[in-house]
């Protein structure tokens, strides 16, 4: 595993701005405490305590000779523990051989320690003096000169990858990406070929990537500085990015390096640099997400490099190579067919069939009622129905002057409903006949409650009613800053619905507003209200979460599109449509998406729930089912027309309208 | 009143149906909506040197003709960085959080009870004020860091906003002890993964490695969580010292033994001191009000 200097090393390494004079960084707590003190993980603030404090002790300066033989000509970068060099090779004194030179400081003050450390680092610089590969950087020379080591290595004229990566706009092409990830693994299948035991590279990253100006990439730093940094956990940086979890635990073997390269071909290719993202993330983070260019066959390739299992990653380099080189051939075979993918499309559903439908004679856009045996249903052929619930056998009707497009409510024996022709009715649930009557000054879009022995609703006459359930007297009127459309929700202490002047008002059970709330646009979605959150969706194409006893808002969650619909809660989730053509699943508490499944058309119609799944219809004229926990589809049921009414489920049945004039009962 | 005029009025109004359920529910008991109790303590510990947690408390009640929620922020922040920058760290991102809050949240309700647009929903305005800390931080303390970990209570519920690994709990009426918060450590996503076990995640050399803090450069990720207070329950805030030292058994028995918030908010802290104090030890205790 990598430590801090190391990475701090590498970062200003070729970035070619830093000069000035390094130090060495402040001395971290000593003994027990410097352990139990906290590190961040973060590269970049310790890139900046770095900075700040690496004023003081100073880096070879240009002209200075090592050795008799390499005269320093420029600082390539520094870090805390280590300097880079360039340098000029003066047994060749007729032309100028450029080289790098690494310069590692030994700390360490137990003089055996120091010893040892110097021994690791003859070791391994001897092993990497055999190393002879197009793809590695060739290791010239060592040689330590008192408390500092020094690496002679080849100098490469290129840039590395984070830094060709940071200068392109947009995304690098998916066939340098495929064509580098290759040569990097012929390198390792090299590395990890090696006699007597493999070498484990443990560093793959776009940054130990340079690319020259011929295309040819070459793997460089080999981490040798990591052997300066023994027992400095206080310094030790955690989370590279790169790295898979196991080289956490201390395992070294070839397969961490196979999950390196497909950490570093996820940032190449979606720009999102995993240093900044949790560790261990990219599957949260598909690549499609930010880059829907790259193929599908490609993403599977990553994937597989980035398992957390390492028995389910590509066995060796050799293999991983061979299925890149396959998905070049056949990419090339295909003249390059570029596969967009949007947001997947969820396993098809099958279809299913109505058990029995009913025909009313115009748009049914309401959610019908259920009680005792018998379906209400309302229509905009200006009828309230009473249905057998069993078959679809047609009981009764009630005629009204206008069209329908609020639900019906049923208490105590009595339907209640209201029409366009601006009357609110009460009438008999079993008979049909008129019980009383409610005139308003205003059509009536907002569906009915029943609670506390009243009748709560809205009029386009700007008003919500509290009308007396058994007498039909008005207990009193509330007035709205708009027509109100919303149909209430009554709670225990209050009584909440929206406007279309935006507000959403809590109305205390006298009558007066206990509080509002501003949205930017109509609120004709009804409240959902929990024991104290009220959720309610906007024009302004929001979701809203607003505490029920404050009206402040908690959350918010903004779709592409107006909402209508209103919202259903169920299981700690809020279910809501929008006209963007998806359906939502949002976390109560936090307003974060759990799921979203798009229709082909606009969803108006709100959310029903059963225990396992949400039912719900889409302009696009189907009805879908879908699992509650996932969004992916159960099944479908396509109408002949839009449909905007919403679903009751009961038991095993679910009954819906549609604007082709009928209403459906569906096996749920 | 309003309220009560409201009540006597709609009787007025229902005197035709003396027999249906009354339409308004009794009155709240006021007195028990108002309070909110609160303990806090902070400590070195027995082995710093300096204490790098910063704590900001600070709660408002209002009664009167429009009475309002009961009020409480608390802040905690872990420090880290040497050169006394964790201690720079904690305060600044304390108070700028402090700042930031009262300002936009609690001094609009003070001026007017209408809710806008305008006004941020809270998770967002709690994101805002830890991205005001972050730059602060960045700007004023390079080289600093530090967790932060912010509960706003509002009536009976919570909103908690929280970067790093000091910790948010809920402890329900029964003690049973709910962590809200995520830790954002190396191990425990590691844990998370199945790659090591709670058991060798005490005693990973990079236990204590974030991978998410206050002061790093550019956006900030803060994690969101809001949720009632359980009836009768409690919110513990607390940084690492603590459960990293005493064990969430112990700690839920120190709390449910203890007569309030203070007494066991001082135990928690004397408990991880008997288990070694390694580390600065910091604990909130919040007790809603009852309704």
């Amino acid at each position: 595993m990598n430590s801090f200097e190391t990475q701090k090393f590498d970062e200003t390494d070729r970035s070619g701005q830093e000069t000035g004079a390094s130090d060495q960084k402040p001395a971290p707590e000593s003994g027990s405490s410097a352990q139990s003190s906290r590190d961040l993980g973060t590269h970049r603030i310790e890139q900046k305590a770095e900075r700040s404090h690496s004023r003081g002790k100073g880096h070879l300066s240009s002209g200075h000779q090592l050795q008799g033989r390499y005269q320093i000509m420029e600082v390539l970068g520094f870090g805390g523990m280590s300097a880079v060099y360039k340098a000029q090779d003066l047994r060749f004194p007729k032309v100028v051989r450029v080289c790098v030179v690494k310069e590692m400081l030994n700390t360490a003050t137990d003089p055996e320690v120091r010893a040892m450390i110097r021994r690791n680092f003859e070791r391994e610089a001897n092993i990497l003096a055999t190393l002879s590969h197009p793809g590695i950087v060739q290791v010239y020379d060592y040689f330590s000169e008192s408390d500092r080591s020094y690496l002679v290595i080849e100098y490469v004229d290129g840039q590395d990858l984070e830094v060709l990566l940071n200068r392109t706009e947009g995304f690098l092409s998916e066939e340098k990406v495929v064509d580098w990830a290759i040569q990097t693994c012929e390198v390792l299948s090299y590395l990890h070929s090696h006699e007597p035991h493999p070498i484990v590279f443990r560093d793959i990253k776009p940054s130990n990537i340079m690319l020259d100006s011929h295309e040819r990439i070459r793997v460089v730093d080999f981490g040798i500085a990591r052997l300066f940094q023994s027992g400095k956990k206080g310094t030790m940086i955690g989370t590279e990015g790169y790295s898979p979890p196991e080289q956490y635990r201390g395992v070294a073997e070839p397969r961490v390096d196979i999950y390196a390269l497909g950490a570093t071909m996820h940032h190449l290719l979606s720009k999102q640099d995993p240093r900044l993202e949790p560790p261990f993330s990219f599957h949260e983070r598909p690549i499609h997400e930010t880059n829907p260019t790259v193929s599908r066959e490609l993403v599977e390739v990553i994937d597989r490099a980035l398992a957390y299992d390492v028995n389910k990653r590509y066995g060796s380099a050799e293999e991983m190579e061979r299925a890149l080189l396959n998905l070049k051939s056949a990419q090339r075979g295909r003249s390059r067919a570029t596969t967009s993918l949007g947001v997947s499309q969820s396993t098809q559903g099958g279809n299913v069939m109505a058990l029995w439908r009913f025909a009313c004679e115009d748009e049914v856009r309401s959610k019908p009622t259920l009680s005792d045996g018998m379906l209400y249903v309302t229509a905009y052929d200006s009828n309230l129905y009473a249905l057998r619930a069993e078959d679809g056998e047609f009981m009764w009707k009630y005629p009204t002057e206008g069209g329908i497009g609020s639900s019906p409510c049923i208490s105590e024996g009595r339907v209640f409903f209201g029409s366009s022709d601006q009357i609110l009715y009460a009438v008999n649930a079993k008979s049909g006949r008129i019980a009383w009557t409610c005139p308003t000054e205003g059509g009536i879009w907002s569906s009915p409650k029943a609670a506390f022995g009243h009748v709560f609703f809205g009029s386009d006459d700007q008003r919500l009613y509290a009308v007396n359930a058994q007498s039909g007297r008005v207990a009193w009127t509330f007035d709205a800053d708009g027509k109100v459309r919303s149909s209430p929700a009554v709670g225990d202490e209050a009584i909440y619905v929206g406007c279309d002047a935006g507000i959403v008002y809590a109305i205390d059970t006298g009558g007066q507003a206990h509080w509002r709330f501003r949205a930017r646009r109509a609120v004709t979605s009804s409240p959902a209200i929990t024991k104290d959150m009220l959720f309610v969706g906007c024009q302004d194409w929001h979701v809203y979460c607003l505490d029920i006893r404050s009206g402040w808002s908690a959350w918010r969650y903004r779709t592409d599109g107006p909402i209508v619909s209103s919202p259903t809660v169920k299981k700690d989730m809020v279910f809501i449509g929008s006209s963007d053509k998806n359906v939502y699943a949002l976390d109560t508490d936090s307003g974060r998406v759990i799921w979203r499944f798009a229709t082909e058309g606009q969803v108006a119609s709100s959310p029903a729930a059963s225990d396992r799944a949400i039912y719900v219809g889409s302009t696009d004229g189907t009805i879908y089912s879908l699992n509650i926990r996932t969004g992916e589809v159960r099944w479908r049921f396509q109408t002949e027309g839009p449909v905007t009414s919403s679903a009751i489920v009961h038991g095993d049945v679910v009954y819906v309208g549609s604007d082709d004039h009928y209403v459906y009962a569906l096996p749920a | 009143m309003q309220f009560l005029r409201n009540l006597l009025g709609l009787d007025e109004r229902f005197t035709d149906q003396a027999k249906e359920e009354p339409l308004s529910p009794e009155p709240a008991v006021r007195e028990n909506q108002l309070k909110l109790k609160v303990g806090w303590n902070t400590n070195t510990g027995s082995v710093r040197r300096s204490n790098e947690d910063a704590v900001l408390v600070f709660t408002a009640s209002h009664d009167g003709d429009e009475m309002l929620p009961p009020f409480g922020l608390f802040i905690l922040a872990d420090g880290m960085g040497g050169h006394q920058s964790g201690e720079v760290a904690s305060s600044l991102a304390a108070r700028t959080v402090g700042n930031y809050v009262i300002q936009h949240f609690y001094l609009p309700i003070l001026i007017s009870q209408d809710r806008d647009t305008a006004q941020p929903a809270l998770n967002e305005l709690l994101v805002n004020a830890f991205q005001a800390a972050n730059r602060a931080l960045a700007k004023q303390v390079p080289g600093g860091g530090t967790t932060l970990t912010c509960a706003l209570a509002f009536g009976s519920r919570v909103y908690i906003a929280h970067v790093g690994d000091s910790r948010a709990y809920t402890i329900a009426k029964d003690g049973t002890l709910t962590q809200i918060t995520q830790d954002h450590s190396l191990v425990d996503r590691l844990i998370e993964l199945g790659q090591l076990s709670p058991a060798e995640a005490l005693n990973h050399p990079q236990k204590n490695v974030l991978y998410r803090a206050v002061g790093q450069e550019g956006i900030l990720e803060v994690d969101t969580y809001t949720q009632a207070i359980p009836e009768e329950g409690r919110l513990l805030l607390c940084s690492d010292g603590l459960w990293g030292l005493v064990n969430e058994e112990k700690i839920v028995t120190i709390i449910m033994e203890a007569a309030d918030p203070q007494e066991a908010c001082d135990q928690l802290v004397a408990a991880a001191n008997r288990a070694g104090g390694r580390d600065n030890i910091t604990a909130i205790l919040l007790e809603p009000p009852l309704g």
